[in-house]
């Protein structure tokens, strides 16, 4: 797993609302307690930890168009890899 | 019990700067959602908001008032002399001891709030203004109308975010009706638009980046707005005796807590509510021609609105027209109940349903007549005017046609 996937999921852990002490790449958000309160303080923190920004609206169905663990790494990696290409 | 009636009506606003300019851009359904100038947007995400715009303070204060009014008290104190004037009445008596002034506000002096803690953080400028304080205190609106409008009565602000305008005339109509007071000049003001408090709001993530859709498809989510609104009421018989033109009648108020999530709307308590101010104003569901929405543009808020109205009204629910004056001047928060109130006076004395703009088309959520785009003549006979704050707070008034 790269570096990012595992900081990641280690923001995601801080989190989550249902008693666990794994979590993996396919989980559901929705299946870890995260409610949109949440993944909003949830983005925060991402933003917080990578120093990035992270474009979601929390007026979609689904915050960030999240559903699994696996969708906000590919986000923030997505989101990182732009920022190290120069301008 | 007296019956309690508008006799004047004041308001500053993304529109226009008072009611005829306001009223004319709201039946007009023009939007005022437009660039930011207050202050610097580079780099603000959010590009838009719904400022008031061409507001002078000079124009209605000398320097030496201005050093503590915070524009939040600036536009309150021009919307109630706009209102007073408007209703004739004057303070010179005894009337002035016997008037309430119950005011509106989500967050006070927010730009006097944010100028200082720049300086001082920003600028590391040890020195703050000395009169920030005053200026500041999310009672001064209510202070600083009492004070320039020489109304000796009992005076507060009501804080409870986007419903703390409703709260504030439900209150001050219950004082008219009970006899507590003779008259009251009631409403709300809001003036949050700095830095600070739009990236605050950016981090919740809950703005439309163009434009204020309610209870359509496609909508983005609110925009936040500035603004303020003041209505004048008296008994019905004051009014009469002195020959006062009268606008509308309030005929009933009504409150409820969500008990439950702190940002999350709950159809359970907007509807209730909704019941108690019909309740209070002896109406049935059926006597209710249209709705003056809470309809922020949120998903959450139009969808559950909705459901709340659908459970009320039932099959009557379909008849109604119900409109989101937020689609044109977006949210003031705890100014909105008075603008709205606003809208919803007209609205009722001129046969006018005001648009819900922006609207693209139909969300299944969303299957009401929420009067798309275009303003419609109508006869009304009784209104709801509908205000559900972050906190879980309800307030709704019901209004009559004076006759």
């Amino acid at each position: 797993m790269s570096d990012v996937a595992t900081d990641v999921m280690s923001v995601i852990k801080k989190k989550i609302r249902v008693d666990r002490s794994e979590i993996t790449m396919d989980d559901r958000l929705a299946d870890l307690g995260l409610e949109s309160l949440d993944a909003l303080e949830l983005v925060f923190d991402l933003e917080e930890k990578f120093e990035i920004e992270i474009p979601v609206n929390a007026n979609d169905a689904q915050i960030g168009g999240f559903e699994k663990v696996s969708d906000v790494v590919a986000a923030v990696q997505k989101i990182i890899d732009k920022k190290a290409q120069p301008a | 019990m007296n019956r309690v009636v508008i006799t004047g009506l004041g308001a500053v606003t993304p529109l226009g700067l008072d009611v005829p300019s306001y009223w004319a851009g709201l039946k007009a359904g023009t939007d005022g959602i437009r660039p930011i100038e207050q202050f610097q947007r580079e780099t603000l995400n959010q590009k838009v908001l719904g400022e008031v715009k061409g507001f002078d303070p000079l124009k209605h204060f000398d320097d030496r008032q201005l050093n503590t009014l915070d524009r939040v008290s600036q536009i309150a104190v021009v919307a109630a002399r706009e209102a007073i004037k408007h209703s004739g009445l004057s303070f010179e008596g005894e009337l002035a001891d016997r008037t309430a002034t119950i005011i509106g506000t989500g967050v006070g002096g927010q730009t006097t709030i944010d100028d200082s803690y720049r300086r001082l953080y920003g600028d590391k400028n040890p020195r703050v203004f000395p009169l920030n304080i005053p200026k500041l205190m999310v009672n001064a609106p209510a202070s600083q109308i009492s004070m320039h409008c020489g109304l000796r009565g009992p005076a507060f602000v009501v804080a409870s975010a986007c419903a703390s305008a409703t709260h504030a005339i439900g209150l001050g109509y219950q004082f008219v009706r009970s006899g507590l007071s003779e008259a009251a000049v009631v409403g709300g003001a809001e003036a949050c638009l700095t830095y600070g408090s739009i990236k605050c709001w950016e981090a919740m993530r809950v703005m439309a980046p163009d434009k204020v859709r309610p209870f359509s498809k496609d909508r983005k989510g609110m925009i936040i707005g500035e603004g303020a609104a003041v209505l004048v009421l008296e008994t019905e018989e004051a009014a009469r005796k002195r020959g006062a033109e009268i606008l509308g009648e309030i005929a009933g108020f009504g409150m409820s807590a969500d008990a439950k999530d702190i940002t999350a709307p709950d159809a359970g308590g907007m509807g209730r509510a909704v019941k108690a101010a019909l309740s209070d104003a002896s109406l049935n569901p059926a006597d209710i021609h249209y709705i003056n929405a809470h309809g922020t543009g949120t998903t959450a808020n139009d969808r559950t609105e909705t459901e709340a109205i659908k459970a009320v009204f039932g099959g009557h629910a379909n008849k109604l027209s119900i409109s989101a004056t937020k689609s044109m001047i977006g949210h003031a928060l705890g100014a909105a109940g008075a603008l709205e109130m606003v809208a919803t006076i007209m609205s009722l004395r001129e046969g006018v349903v005001t648009p819900t703009i922006n609207y693209l088309g139909l969300d299944p959520d969303c299957d009401l007549d929420y009067v798309p785009n275009e303003a419609r003549d109508m006869k009304i006979d009784a209104a709801l005017s509908n205000s559900f704050a972050f906190g879980g707070l309800n307030a709704v008034l019901a209004a009559k046609r004076y006759q």
